[in-house]
């Protein structure tokens, strides 16, 4: 086990679940309540020093009972160390609290997570859409049910070509049409 | 009549000097009892010529000054990441040539590095020679691309001819080297697409050979231009801490001071084989990231120059046919390699399943892959850390408390493209 993952299980037992190493990479499991607790002293303790974040993002599992995974991927400029924090939470409660106040550089990424997998992250000074309109309310594109030829908006355009069938349908079971569905 | 129509008019000119010197009573009367400026909204882009794209920003003024600053992105949202779900490896690199098109090849580079480390792949010695020359060649163009625009953003139009003629003949390599300038689709899963010819060496020694003196003459134009030092001094400051805090990278972070370069901290290709400095500033200001991307281009063709001299001669892709196609000559002849082309065509190569993260140094910054693989030959997720899109979350921090007119200096400072932030 690597040694900040050992100190991290010692220091947060009651958040810590598991940590994993592959291909040089550290990734730590922990739980969303009290993660944020862990935050704060990965960037605050000399000891752990992630003084820098590289990331948030999120993958989507939709078979998983904890279907999101939200990512941190944080970076420690004097130990050279990268670290991923992992933290699944379940569909219906999609809840992490952010970092905002920890790394401020966090601001955008996490709004882009909740634009595109919408995932709410309590204490978030704004959190709106960043990359699609305002009014969007087709869903979350990021998601592994919504079809990648998108859905709603365009069939109102008159002028847009129909693909035979239509787009994919809504949950995510495609009906085999349109030019870019999987196979 | 001449001498009529003549009175006529200087006594209008006195009749409008009577008027004027009441004006300026009013205004000084005005000014002693100190201008009430009003506080209102401004709204800038999506389509300005100094925003590098689509960029639209709310700003809150008072007066001139710049209160607050609220950027709306995603006017140029494609949804890559979504399509990218969906390609097979080899079919993401054309994708990620339209991030940063500005340097395409950088961010083929930062693709391909990422597959390679899930694939745990070993690239020939030769081939990552040929990717460390281009990717070092791909920022001076960059380089130069910027240092033209951030000039002609400021007025300063004859910086742009200068910093053109350069990009120009490099471009032309790219197009030897590749066919085509700007989307290179160049790097490959393994090593590179084709072998760099000896033409291309050749042109490149005698670039590198000029271009000290090169850039010596664009500092020329700017170095004691006191317009270019008013407009870029103490501008757009921040501090290392903040730089860190906001997560900033490259250029625009080592202007504060921060040593952080992934060529140094991670080396990767060649960087650990050659000897280059991190050039550093000290005050966070535009003017000191101006100057470390001319001490960049320096440094660029320092480690040209030696990886030409270093480079090894063998192959320039990987003998792992799991991944690298088979000889065009063979598909043609051979029902084996045929089949194989097909497959790698059509279901693409599998990648072992996990997830990585894996940062690269390109020009503008640190642009990072995270890949999560199922086993399949598309990715499950793909993630682009774009490093535009993360300066622009600084971007209120650094606008606040300049003028208006800043705006579009503060815009070129990051070295923003559109393009690589929105995706």
């Amino acid at each position: 086990m690597h040694p900040t993952a050992e100190s991290l299980e010692k220091r947060f037992s009651d958040v810590f679940l598991a940590s994993r190493e592959s291909l040089g990479d550290l990734s730590v499991y922990v739980r969303p309540e009290g993660a944020l607790e862990l935050f704060h002293a990965l960037h605050d303790m000399p000891e752990y020093g992630y003084d820098y974040i590289v990331d948030v993002t999120s993958v989507d599992y939709p078979m998983d009972p904890e279907r999101f995974e939200v990512v941190y991927i944080l970076y420690s400029i004097p130990r050279r160390h990268r670290i991923m924090v992992k933290i699944r939470i379940p569909e219906e409660n999609p809840v992490v609290d952010s970092v905002v106040g920890i790394w401020r550089g966090a601001e955008f990424m996490e709004r882009e997570v909740f634009d595109m997998m919408g995932i709410q992250f309590r204490g978030h000074p704004d959190l709106r859409r960043i990359l699609m309109p305002d009014d969007y309310e087709e869903g979350y594109p990021l998601r592994k049910d919504f079809p990648l030829v998108g859905k709603g908006w365009r069939d109102s355009f008159s002028f847009v070509p129909k693909f035979q069938g239509g787009p994919g349908s809504i949950e995510g079971k495609t009906n085999g049409s349109g030019p870019f569905l999987p196979s | 009549m001449e001498t009529e129509n003549l009175t006529g008019v200087t006594e209008d000119i006195k009749r409008q000097e009577v008027v004027l010197s009441n004006l300026r009573q009013a205004v000084l009367q005005n000014l002693d009892s100190s201008i009430q400026t009003d506080q209102f909204l401004l709204n800038m882009g999506p389509q300005h010529p100094s925003t590098h794209g689509v960029l639209r920003v709310l700003l809150d003024l008072d007066g001139e000054r710049i209160k607050r600053s609220v950027p709306d992105l995603g006017y140029l949202h494609r949804g890559t990441e979504k399509i990218a779900e969906y390609r097979t490896y080899n079919q993401i690199i054309p994708l990620t040539d339209r991030l940063d098109y500005v340097s395409a090849m950088a961010n083929n580079y930062a693709f391909v590095r990422a597959v390679e480390k899930l694939l745990q792949l070993k690239v020939p010695e030769r081939a990552e020679f040929i990717r460390t020359i281009v990717a070092e060649v791909q920022r001076i163009v960059n380089h130069l691309f910027w240092l033209g625009t951030q000039a002609l953003d400021i007025g300063a139009m004859s910086v742009f001819f200068y910093t053109f003629r350069e990009r120009e003949e490099l471009l032309d390599l790219f197009e030897v080297l590749c066919g085509a300038r700007l989307t290179t689709n160049y790097y490959r899963v393994g090593g590179v697409e084709s072998d760099m010819p000896q033409e291309v060496v050749d042109r490149l020694y005698r670039f590198v050979e000029s271009f000290e003196s090169n850039i010596r003459e664009y500092n020329t134009l700017l170095e004691k231009n006191r317009i270019w030092l008013a407009r870029t001094k103490n501008i757009a400051v921040i501090t290392g801490d903040d730089a860190v805090n906001f997560g900033l990278s490259g250029p625009t972070l080592r202007g504060s001071g921060v040593p952080y370069d992934l060529r140094k901290f991670e080396p990767y290709g060649a960087y650990d084989q050659v000897e280059f400095d991190v050039p550093l500033g000290t005050n966070g200001d535009i003017f000191d990231r101006y100057w470390i991307r001319i001490e960049e281009m320096r440094e660029s063709a320092k480690i040209i120059r030696q990886c030409l001299d270093k480079m090894p001669s063998g192959p320039f892709m990987t003998e792992d046919h799991k991944v690298s196609f088979p000889e065009k000559g063979r598909v043609m002849h051979n029902m084996e390699a045929l089949i194989h082309h097909f497959l790698l065509v059509v279901q693409g190569f599998k990648v072992p399943p996990g997830d990585t993260y894996c940062g690269t140094e390109t020009p503008k910054g640190e642009l990072g892959f995270y890949i999560v693989s199922d086993g399949s030959g598309k990715p499950y997720r793909m993630k682009i850390r774009a490093p535009s899109f993360v300066h622009m979350g600084a971007f209120d921090h650094m606008a606040k408390g300049y003028m208006i007119a800043d705006i579009v200096t503060i815009f070129g400072t990051y070295d923003i493209v559109m393009g690589e932030c929105d995706r």
